[in-house]
């Protein structure tokens, strides 16, 4: 079999080009595996993050032929032998090859105010919750963070939108603190402001390139829009929340 | 201070943002002191978030009759009796009221139909144990435990390597190393340092572990004095995946025979109802991985050397229900349905039992101010660790590690010095591989290293196997003593590859020594030249530590249980090894 074709990124914050290598094929291969052989065999200077190797970690992630995807869970046989070009995620800065900083992430999970039980449920040891109750929220547990949802939000993406907007892997965070059984907060204040969330117009990019499948727009954002729609356009839902303080329960 | 390095300070440092070490700096920082946390990937990273099964701990909320007597009695019978029962108790009475914790920091478990948290039937554990969500525990655990982290007030240093601890006299005075980013050196100054590196399965190329698993805690820890104990002790999980190539140990969870998978060889029998006829297919993982290996010895394997893992009896919705990570694995990755066809697998290395000599009860090592937990530390697992038991390990012993840590630093006075000449000496380590006259590419070592260890130190070893696989490896390190690579410290994988490969080829000899020395089969240490327990090696555990610059290695007595433990351990015969 002929040598696989690879134009990868190389570069940094100055500048770079895409760089040609020849991979010899292996059964089963997956770009990450490429990756690795440059390393090994070619330029022991070529950056990437990975850490799992299995579609857990999320630290992969790049743009393969112009889609985001996880370098490990993207098998090169999928491309029938044509050139496959290798870029960095477009949306955070680039540090060096494939590499970009997500710190800008880390900075906003901090601002999202965390889980937080009531004091009766905090002194309680054993918590009873259905199955009913918590299935819905494994989705957003699923996420692994590889971030390739916030390099397809166009907020992001075409109009740099971080000063505005979360993106959807918060949307998908706080979904899962609003929706907990047992938490006790409200985050719509923050969704209508910092979190940005009237900037998602529903184009469902995000949940296109999900390598784990969360319905990101209609499962999270769409219940959390309705939700901060009622908190902050409903006078009835502002009185009660003047007065009553707990978050009360919700359809969606 | 020097001016070539960043200082940073504070009174405990956690190197490692695992389950451990997340864990260790919540209690730390509850404790009243500055936490710094280092970690070489992104926080949540870690190799935790790779468990699939569960954590294992007596809730009793599917079997009632489990408690933490039982789960003790499991626990020492799978390590074979060479574990530190004190650990084991701290351990079995303290899980349940982790897990409980996790989930009062947001964590979410599957569920009994009553509410309760599920739990699922793990390889030699007497009842149903494992609390699990589906088959991500670990991410789960992982994200849980990093959302409380980052509100507790700790400082977190994202890939950063750290390569040596430094030393006032005799006690920690903190680390250094580099940020990976920029490749700036980077002085930690910490009146205390917890260790919660994880484990070295990298050493080996069939390796479930991610590039992380390169040991750098426990060779820093040996170099700054500690003592390494049991380090033959490397645990086979018995199910990684073979095919395609890509993927060779991928892990395929003890979760899919837990929800009833059948393990069959090329000729379609139920192997493992010879080798272990009470718990057949979940049986300990030393037993499962032997067999397999045995299987395949006699000409019985699947075409890529393993056995058949068959789940396809199950209804394929409660198969994509329970196991979703596996259907996709498998799925995308090997072109199979699980649903409809048998996994190919065998076993590959998973996890390392050995690692640094702890106090049972605070996670501090021979080196005063240094802690450790996880897997990094020795002593819980013993000869083999159950399934499920690391995670529940990573939480009740990185929290008493980060209490004992700030509890420690509260009585020391003052921050310990830190010597520049140390620091310094590290630096030209770290430097020579640009600046020395060296020319061997460090994957190639790396690739040697994994040559000789699948060779000479595998799932079955014998005394002259071992001491030729020595005398490699003794050749080998001479030849790291020469790496060479091109290009600057800015993000440069190649120069980080060559302080990895250095702490692996340390870790390697420990390995080599201490499974020489111990001429009996335990566990996970399979020698085919002593094929039987032996009860005198019964009594001992291995011990490495460096002495005059060189590696020696000795034996300590296995700590004795008092009568009431004891009893706890009786009643079941411990699982004989497959000869």
């Amino acid at each position: 079999m002929a040598d696989q074709i690879f134009h990868v990124f190389r570069g940094d914050a100055k500048g770079g080009d895409l760089k040609e290598y020849a991979v010899p094929p292996m059964e089963g291969m997956v770009v990450l595996d490429a990756m690795h052989h440059i390393q090994a065999h070619f330029d022991s200077t070529l950056a990437c993050r990975w850490n799992c190797k299995a579609a857990k970690c999320g630290s992969c992630s790049a743009e393969i032929n112009g889609k985001p995807r996880l370098m490990c869970k993207t098998r090169v046989d999928d491309f029938h032998g044509a050139p496959i070009t290798v870029r960095p995620i477009k949306v955070f800065p680039l540090l060096k090859d494939l590499v970009t900083d997500v710190s800008w992430n880390y900075r906003v999970n901090k601002e999202i105010p965390p889980f937080t039980p009531s004091a009766e449920d905090a002194r309680s040891k054993e918590w009873r919750m259905t199955p009913l109750d918590v299935e819905r929220l494994f989705e957003f547990r699923k996420c692994i963070e590889c971030f390739l949802c916030q390099d397809v939000c166009h907020v992001l993406r075409e109009h740099h939108g971080t000063d505005r907007y979360y993106g959807p892997r918060f949307m998908v965070r706080i979904a899962a603190l609003e929706m907990h059984p047992k938490d006790t907060l409200t985050r719509t204040d923050l969704l209508a402001g910092k979190g940005g969330i009237g900037y998602c117009n529903i184009t469902k990019c995000c949940e296109e390139v999900c390598p784990e499948s969360i319905h990101i727009t209609d499962n999270a954002i769409i219940p959390l829009k309705e939700r901060t729609a009622d908190d902050h356009f409903d006078p009835w839902r502002a009185l009660l929340r003047a007065f009553g303080g707990r978050k009360e329960p919700r359809g969606t | 201070m020097a001016d070539w390095y960043d200082e940073r300070q504070y009174d405990v440092l956690i190197v490692g943002a695992g389950g451990a070490g997340l864990r260790a700096a919540i209690a730390a920082a509850d404790g009243g002191v500055s936490v710094g946390l280092v970690c070489k990937s992104l926080l949540g990273k870690a190799h935790t978030v790779m468990a699939e099964g569960g954590i294992a701990a007596a809730l009793g909320n599917v079997d009632s009759q489990d408690n933490w007597e039982v789960h003790f009695g499991d626990t020492m019978r799978g390590g074979q009796m060479i574990n530190d029962y004190r650990m084991v108790e701290f351990f079995a009475k303290e899980a349940p009221e982790r897990v409980y914790e996790l989930e009062h920091w947001g964590g979410l478990f599957d569920r009994t139909p009553d509410g309760r948290i599920l739990q699922r039937p793990f390889g030699a554990h007497t009842y149903r144990r494992l609390c699990h969500v589906g088959d991500r525990t670990g991410l789960e655990m992982i994200r849980t435990l990093q959302d409380k982290a980052i509100h507790c007030g700790i400082d977190v240093h994202m890939e950063v390597t750290l390569t040596r601890l430094l030393k006032d006299g005799d006690r920690i005075a903190g680390a250094f190393g580099y940020v990976r980013e920029t490749g700036r050196f980077v002085v930690f100054r910490a009146k205390a340092v917890v260790l919660a590196t994880g484990g070295w399965g990298k050493l080996y190329k069939v390796t479930s572990n991610s590039w992380e698993c390169t040991g750098d805690g426990c060779a820093m820890a040996y170099e700054a004095g500690a003592e390494l104990m049991d380090m033959e002790m490397v645990q086979f999980h018995p199910t990684g995946m073979v095919w395609p190539p890509g993927v060779k140990g991928i892990l395929v969870t003890e979760a899919v025979r837990g929800e009833g998978g059948i393990l069959r060889n090329s000729e379609g029998e139920r192997f493992m109802e010879r080798y272990d006829p009470v718990k057949k297919d979940l049986s300990s993982r030393d037993v499962v991985a032997r067999s397999i290996y045995k299987e395949v010895q006699a000409g019985r394997g699947t075409p890529h050397g393993g056995a058949w893992l068959e789940i396809t009896h199950l209804d394929a919705e409660a198969i994509k229900r329970k196991l979703p990570s596996m259907w996709e694995q498998f799925h995308k990755l090997a072109d199979i349905d699980i649903t409809k066809s048998p996994m190919e697998v065998a076993p590959t290395i998973h996890y390392v039992m050995g690692g640094v000599r702890v106090e049972a009860g605070t996670g501090q090592s021979t080196v005063p101010g240094l802690f450790a937990a996880g897997e990094v530390a020795a002593g819980l697992h013993g000869a083999n660790r159950l399934g499920g038991n690391s995670l529940s390990d990573l939480i009740v012993f990185g929290k008493r590690a980060g209490e004992h840590a700030a509890q420690y630093v509260k009585g020391v006075s003052g921050m310990p010095r830190v010597d520049d000449a140390q620091a310094d000496e590290e630096r030209t380590l770290l430097r020579r591989p640009f600046e020395g006259d060296g020319s061997e590419n460090p994957y190639a070592v790396h690739e040697g290293l994994q040559a000789i260890m699948a060779e000479h130190a595998g799932i079955a070893r014998t005394g002259e196997g071992l001491q030729q696989g020595l005398d490699k490896l003794l050749a080998l390190q001479a030849r790291a003593e020469r790496l060479h690579v091109g290009g600057s410290m800015l993000f440069n994988p190649g120069w980080h590859e060559c302080r990895d490969v250095r702490f692996m080829l340390t870790l390697a000899e420990a390995i080599f020594r201490c499974a020489i020395e111990r001429r009996e089969s335990r566990g996970s240490h399979w020698r085919l030249d002593f094929p039987d327990q032996n009860a005198d090696w019964g009594q001992k555990n291995m011990i490495a530590v460096k002495e005059n610059g060189r590696m020696a290695v000795r034996t300590r007595p296995v700590p004795q249980m008092p009568p009431e433990l004891a009893k706890l351990v009786q009643g079941q015969t411990v699982v004989k090894s497959v000869r």
